[in-house]
């Protein structure tokens, strides 16, 4: 913590910071729709995520109502079932979670938290907006195809995903392909502006490492996006040659129904390298934001400042270079050279080390801290549970020999539900209830937010807890129905039942959580500009929530890093990072004695 | 300081306070639109090195049947490599003409020149592509399957969409030539517009030599690695 002794720091000459250059918008469609401003960008980011992001939940209750009650619902055709696991896995990942996470937070609180008016190129991040949600139209528009969605699997590996006799082979996979390659053009836009602006669009006194660890884990998550999306964009650009002009960079030689198909000679596999040296990355592009979030939420809600600092910065930067030599150990059951395998779960391994590292500083953070139980807190705690839970079966699935037999069984769909599924939802619903005063000037509903944390806290694990029981008895994942298969027990189709009904029931308390935004934003209490008495900048704005160009007539200082919470001597329990160091406020020195004593 | 060495300090030490306060908030000493600038050519970077990477791979296949060379290859490669020095005079000559007043008609002549002769090389370039691909899908026995075929039609693609791209940024620059009250934004511009130049020069020699000279180059240094 800072050494706030009277004195300690010297005189700092009076600030000069000026007006940068700012878009101004001249009408309501300049401000409103085709806006330039961060702020609206993220919130345009976000409405667009959740809305996509509801229909993966809806095609998500479709499929467990299939697996928990197989020959009920006849609307429900295995057709239909690929098309919905397929749409929900890469809904969920891609235009929910990542666009969510980096151009809904990191639009809006990249600018506010290292102090700039707004992203350094405006008239790109919004270009950036119009093309993530052109790529989400042209994604829901392949429902509406003839032959519908693609039915591949979220993977979408070939030469299965052009293939007769998969869903969606006619329209839905060209239309799934080129949405994707949109969302990286549209995100690659985004991403520079993220990244310049946090390198080079920061307030005076902001240094690297004076910014909040959100920052920190959406500017690293942003960094391993730009360089990991080139892979899933090489790869669809070349699937979509194979289906639409006939070239064979992934299709092999086949003969289908007696007839020789025109492809010949492509490699399936180089699909697979390309897909998981963008997927592996991209569980991180998920995680990376939640661990900075998380960080943050934990560090202000326990009134402590963040054990280890420095170290969870390097943690963050460890994770994100590790994570681009791990792809393969997705590709175990692929015919791998074994000691290519020893290498993949190798490396594996060693991620869980900066991983760790950071799970320990947040428990220390909160050893002795003052925790208050709030919204955010709780949500909080629950991804520090959930990641342990979903980071452990991990290791599991990381040792080849442990894989193998685990591969595409239920085991494997728990693990990555709860490592990169619940674990960061959660952080989303923390940082909303945290956050959610400061973009609406009104705090969100206690009651129904402690009834959304409870139902989706519990419901998660009793959701992935006995999935994680359905994969050691091997049951397969992808698998329209079990049938007559007599290996497994009849309690695994009973418990499949549970799961479904767990499912639904977490499902409408999500829709508690949206009445909840929709009300507060009417009826919510007052929340004033710094409910949570935080000290990074976003809750020092002279508006809330923000006006255009952020602050107000000037830029804000910095003169401290953003975790100063209970520092010895100080009457508050809070210094902001703009607080000049002769306008902190001390108690005398005896009382500062015995309070010093707990921090 | 470096990127890294920022990372060594210590936030929260009253003395790195002292010299914090004092920071200006930006992490390298460059105009942003340069750092962006390179940290997307790091971007095209990775999506060219994965082609290689990709075509390498289905190289090694015993079944592998070189796509025939066009002698084009050797002309448009010329044009690139005239526009990217036509860029370099007129971003040198748009140095001088900010620097030396008394020399500024003169050298803005010469950033005239230099500007229209790379657009008019970038063009040739890519009219030249059209042509080789025209060529190659007119020679007989033309299979899309042979995936050297298909790689070549894929990553001179994508490259002549990056060069489409700069001929954009190419055109902008040009409508700013007029603008004589804003030299240094001029210069920003041909700055930026000559980086991307020879970047995409750059890349188009590595692809040229190693895939679509004619000589297998790729082959040799998959022999030399011991993968081949």
């Amino acid at each position: 913590m800072t050494d706030v002794t009277p004195g300690a720091i010297d005189f700092v000459p009076p600030a000069e910071v000026k007006d940068v250059e700012l878009y101004h918008p001249k009408s309501w469609v300049t401000k409103y729709v085709f806006s330039q401003d961060a702020k609206v960008i993220a919130i345009q980011y976000s409405m667009t995520a959740i809305a996509i992001g509801l229909i993966g939940l809806v095609l998500s209750w479709v499929m467990r109502l299939q697996l928990g009650f197989p020959d009920t619902f006849s609307i429900i055709d295995p057709s239909g079932y690929y098309q919905f696991i397929t749409m929900h896995g890469m809904i969920m990942v891609i235009y929910l979670l990542t666009a969510l996470f980096l151009g809904g937070f990191g639009n809006y609180f990249i600018p506010l938290m290292v102090g700039a008016r707004d992203m350094v190129f405006p008239y790109v991040n919004m270009l950036s907006y119009w093309i993530y949600l052109l790529a989400v139209l042209v994604l829901v528009a392949s429902f509406f195809m003839p032959g519908g969605p693609t039915g591949a699997g979220w993977t979408l590996y070939p030469p299965q995903a052009i293939l007769a006799g998969t869903p969606g082979q006619e329209w839905g996979i060209v239309l799934m392909l080129s949405s994707l390659a949109l969302f990286i053009v549209g995100f690659t836009m985004g991403g520079l502006n993220y990244v310049v602006t946090v390198l080079q669009g920061r307030t005076r006194g902001m240094t690297l490492m004076r910014m909040p660890l959100t920052i920190w884990g959406i500017f690293m998550a942003t960094v391993l996006a730009l360089l990991a999306f080139p892979a899933l964009f090489v790869g669809a650009v070349m699937m979509l040659f194979d289906r639409l002009i006939g070239t064979s960079f992934f299709m092999p030689s086949i003969v289908e129904f007696g007839e020789h198909l025109q492809y010949g000679g492509g490699s399936p596999i180089l699909f697979q390298h390309l897909f998981w040296f963008f997927g592996h990355p991209e569980v991180y592009i998920v995680a990376l934001p939640a661990f900075g979030i998380v960080s943050d939420l934990i560090s202000c809600h326990a009134r402590k400042n963040i054990f280890g600092y420095r170290m969870m910065v390097w943690a963050l930067v460890a994770i994100g270079a590790l994570s681009f030599v791990v792809w393969a150990h997705h590709m175990y059951v692929s015919g791998m050279n074994p000691y290519f395998g020893f290498f993949f779960a190798t490396t594996t391994l060693i991620i869980a080390i900066p991983t760790a590292i950071k799970v320990y500083n947040w428990i220390l953070t909160l050893w002795r801290g003052n925790i208050h139980l709030t919204l955010p807190m709780l949500f909080a705690l629950a991804f520090i549970v959930t990641f342990v839970n979903g980071g452990i079966t991990g290791l599991f699935l990381g040792n080849a020999v442990v894989d193998v037999p685990l591969s595409d069984t239920m085991f494997v769909v728990a693990h990555f539900h709860m490592v990169m599924g619940v674990a960061p939802i959660f952080v989303i619903f923390g940082a909303i209830y945290h956050w959610y005063p400061k973009i609406t000037g009104r705090m969100l509903n206690e009651p129904m937010g402690k009834f959304h944390f409870w139902i989706s806290f519990l419901g998660a694990y009793a959701i992935y807890f006995p999935m994680h029981y359905l994969g050691f008895l091997g049951v397969p994942r992808r698998y329209f129905e079990l049938g007559d298969t007599a290996i497994y027990p009849q309690s695994a189709a009973a418990l499949n039942a549970f799961i479904t009904i767990v499912a639904l029931i977490v499902g409408v308390a999500q829709m508690v959580f949206l009445y909840n935004l929709v009300w507060s934003y009417f009826k919510g209490k007052h929340a004033g500009s710094n409910p949570w008495r935080a000290t990074s900048l976003e809750w020092q704005t002279a508006e809330t929530p923000p006006g255009h160009g952020n602050f107000g007539k000037e830029l804000p200082v910095v003169y401290r890093w953003a975790y100063d919470y209970s520092v010895p001597g100080v009457v508050e329990d809070f210094i902001p990072q703009n607080l000049p160091p002769d306008q902190i406020k001390y108690s005398d020195q005896k009382a500062s004695g015995a309070q010093g004593a707990g921090a | 300081m470096s990127f890294f060495g920022q990372l060594a300090e210590k936030p929260w030490l009253s003395a790195q306070g002292r010299i914090d306060n004092l920071h200006e908030g930006v992490a390298f000493s460059l105009p942003r639109a340069k750092l962006a600038l390179r940290i997307f050519l790091a971007v095209v970077t990775v999506l060219f090195m994965l082609l290689i990477i990709a075509y390498a791979e289905r190289m090694v296949h015993e079944d592998w049947r070189p796509a025939p060379p066009l002698r084009l290859l050797w002309l448009n490669t010329a044009m690139l490599i005239l526009s990217s020095v036509a860029l370099q005079w007129a971003k040198v000559a748009v140095g001088r003409a900010e620097s030396s007043p008394l020399a500024r008609r003169q050298e803005m002549e010469h950033v005239k020149w230099g500007l229209t002769a790379a657009g008019v090389f970038g063009s040739a370039f890519l009219g030249g592509q059209i042509v080789a691909w025209w060529q190659l899908d007119s020679i007989p026995f033309f299979d899309i399957t042979n995936p050297a075929i298909a790689f070549f039609f894929l990553i001179t693609g994508l490259h002549a969409l990056h060069m489409l791209g700069g001929l954009v940024a190419w055109g902008r620059t040009a409508a700013r030539l007029n603008d004589d009250a804003n030299l240094s934004r001029l210069r920003l511009s041909i700055e930026l517009c000559t980086v991307y130049w020879h970047f995409l020069l750059a890349v188009w020699l590595v692809l040229f030599v190693l895939l679509f000279s004619g000589n297998d180059n790729l082959a040799t240094l998959l022999a030399i690695c011991g993968i081949r």
